[in-house]
């Protein structure tokens, strides 16, 4: 394009400049902790000078190599990190599975129904994805404490089913409403009930939509901080409580450190999930846009 | 589809929505009329060598049992709305009543928590949303030039802030800025002041977590910036560079108000997400200095002895502020709804 090869030199050196700018901003930070997650408290949290967090001064007093593992084995053997997140990948697992079939029947009878409810429906669901998570928490408590369901996993995964359900059927009802309707039709012609149709010409069709809502459904459920620090119990606490617990402990030296090691371990496959989901997540950010 | 098939399509999905959903809005409205049971005071009369007296206990295993046989507490009507801890209409007018200036005021309804809280939560919305809108497309537009190969790399780094858990990204944000970070050390440097300290100050606690708020949601304003970059059209840009547009103009008057649409949909994903911050305050433990509608809500229900019609009250609220927030929204749909059907 002619416009690319006119643009000032200046200009060039501004826009790289920004974006340089940003990457910065937006790595360093993980990149920082990742490193200091391998030193002590008395080199991450430098009183005297920042550069002990690089040189590593004291871990090399304290333990005789620049770098350490006594945080990683201070939450995950010391403060059974590896409890919490089995319990995390249960959750997790278990809430993505459970959305996405609730999610793709209601998503597709959404897409498929003209009457004017549908436009009410999906309101309400907007309506409930704004809905800030602690408010319905406040709500569950005293039934949950009642019903003597309060702090068991299977609680807190059908709570976070429901709270993903808004966003999942908005998500896949754009998304089917891309698949031609004369697909179903068609088959449902040649003598399909409904489900049918659904379960043989739609499904082998509908897995790109639905791994990019899975991946989200995924994110809510791992990100989740409210529900799973309120609705379970001490054993039951899933990874993002736990670290906030370990918050509450750091008077004894070098406790900090633990929670430092815990963050890096759990967002570590937050980052493997972008490396091999990357198409995927930007198609999703987009995919309401474009159908604002 | 006929409504027989929709509804049995539909029927786990909203099952779930109206247990977990609509029925706990019920539930906190409930608990908002209610207050905790106040405990049970007795009269004993304790008699000495010298005389009895009376005395006033705590009757400890009667308060126990009223509180376990009516868990809800006593009914108290509306009185939780208007109570210090919430609208505190009273407080408000004798403090309107007395301060000498506006400031003298609003420094004064600062201590009442409702209003604290809204004051913080209402700043924090309004802010962060213009700057992630300005910062997003500030990055497209730069990305968009660089050269393709670049580009990858680029994203899957900006992804980073945004994907990562908020508590976790907050913690990694504050742990710099602590006055013992790498962040923190470097600001005393430049201000040559050893003393100071983040967290010790309220405006800089709000900066702080303004900072947070850009910084964890700019990449969602960027990759959906970016995406509609791409679908920009050739022709309106080519007819104004041939009328003498320069790029400025160009962005300003084609490239601009293509994005507009996306635009307004950030503007309402944020409106949304920064109106319920939240985790962001128990990463920087910021609750000195600032605290948010739903850190109070947070706050009322953990530790021993929670306060459930507190709680409701404002969770009740938030979701009144909620839907003012989107009303404009609802209405723009509906009217889209109807242009299209007809």
């Amino acid at each position: 394009m002619a416009a690319k090869q006119r643009r000032s030199p200046l200009l060039v050196t501004v826009s790289t400049g920004l974006v340089l700018l940003w990457i910065v901003v937006a790595s360093f930070p993980f990149l920082w902790t990742l490193w200091g997650s391998f030193k002590v408290q008395a080199d991450f949290f430098s009183l005297a000078d920042w550069r002990n967090a690089l040189r590593g001064t004291f871990t090399t007093v304290q333990t005789g190599s620049a770098f350490t593992g006594q945080g990683y084995y201070g939450a995950w053997v010391q403060e059974e990190f590896w409890r919490a997140a089995m319990n995390t990948f249960i959750v997790v697992f278990c809430v993505v599975i459970i959305s996405l079939t609730f999610g793709t029947l209601g998503g597709y009878a959404l897409a498929r129904s003209g009457f004017r409810y549908t436009f009410w429906l999906l309101m309400i669901a907007l309506v409930f994805r704004a809905m800030p998570h602690i408010t319905l928490v406040s709500g569950y408590l005293l039934p949950f404490f009642q019903w003597n369901v309060w702090g068991h996993l299977p609680t807190a995964i059908i709570v976070l089913v429901a709270i993903n359900q808004p966003f999942t059927l908005w998500m896949l009802h754009s998304f089917f409403l891309n698949i031609p309707k004369d697909l179903d039709e068609s088959a449902m012609v040649d003598g399909c009930t409904r489900f049918q149709a659904f379960r043989h010409v739609i499904v082998p069709v509908m897995w790109p939509g639905v791994i990019t809502t899975g991946l989200f459904s995924f994110l809510l459920a791992y990100n989740d901080f409210a529900v799973t620090a309120m609705l379970l119990s001490q054993q039951n606490q899933t990874m993002i409580p736990k670290i906030a617990s370990f918050l509450g402990s750091t008077q004894v030296e070098g406790n900090v450190m633990f929670a430092v090691a815990a963050v890096v371990s759990a967002t570590a496959p937050l980052f493997v999930l972008i490396l091999f989901f990357q198409r995927q997540i930007v198609s999703g950010l987009t995919a309401g846009a474009v159908k604002g | 589809m006929k409504h027989r098939t929709f509804f049995w399509f539909i029927f786990p999905s909203a099952l779930a929505m109206i247990l977990f959903i609509a029925l706990p809005v019920v539930s906190v409205f409930i608990q908002s009329l209610h207050v905790e049971h106040e405990q049970v005071l007795r009269t004993v009369e304790n008699c000495g060598p010298f005389g009895c007296e009376e005395e006033t206990i705590v009757d400890r295993e009667a308060t126990r049992e009223l509180r376990e046989a009516q868990p809800l507490g006593r009914f108290a009507g509306f009185s939780n709305y208007t109570d210090r801890n919430h609208l505190a209409i009273e407080e408000i007018r004798s403090m309107w009543e007395r301060s000498d200036s506006f400031a003298d005021f609003t420094r004064r309804a600062m201590t009442l928590p409702f209003w604290r809280a809204m004051a913080f939560t209402l700043t924090f919305t309004f802010v962060v949303t213009p700057l992630v809108l300005i910062l997003g497309l500030a990055i497209a537009l730069g990305v968009n030039s660089l050269p393709r190969i670049y580009r990858g790399p680029t994203i899957f780094v900006s992804l980073l802030p945004m994907i990562v858990t908020p508590l976790i990204g907050s913690l990694v944000l504050y742990w710099m800025v602590d006055s013992r970070g790498v962040l923190g050390s470097f600001l005393q440097t430049i201000a040559n002041d050893p003393e100071l300290s983040l967290r010790a100050s309220p405006t800089l606690t709000w900066i702080m977590l303004i900072v947070y708020g850009v910084w964890s949601s700019a990449p969602f304003a960027f990759i959906v910036f970016y995406a509609g970059l791409q679908t920009v059209p050739e022709e309106p840009l080519e007819a104004a560079m041939i009328d003498g547009a320069n790029r400025w103009q160009r962005v300003r008057y084609v490239v601009i108000p293509h994005l507009m649409p996306l635009a307004i949909f950030i503007t309402l994903m944020q409106l949304m997400d920064n109106f319920r911050v939240f985790e962001p305050i128990v990463g920087f433990q910021a609750q000195a200095s600032a605290t948010s509608l739903s850190f109070n809500i947070f706050n009322y229900l953990r530790g021993d002895a929670a306060q459930f019609g507190a709680a409701a009250t404002t969770s009740m609220l938030t979701i009144l502020g909620v839907v003012v927030l989107l009303t404009p929204v609802l209405i723009r749909t509906w009217r889209d709804f109807n242009r299209k059907r007809h």
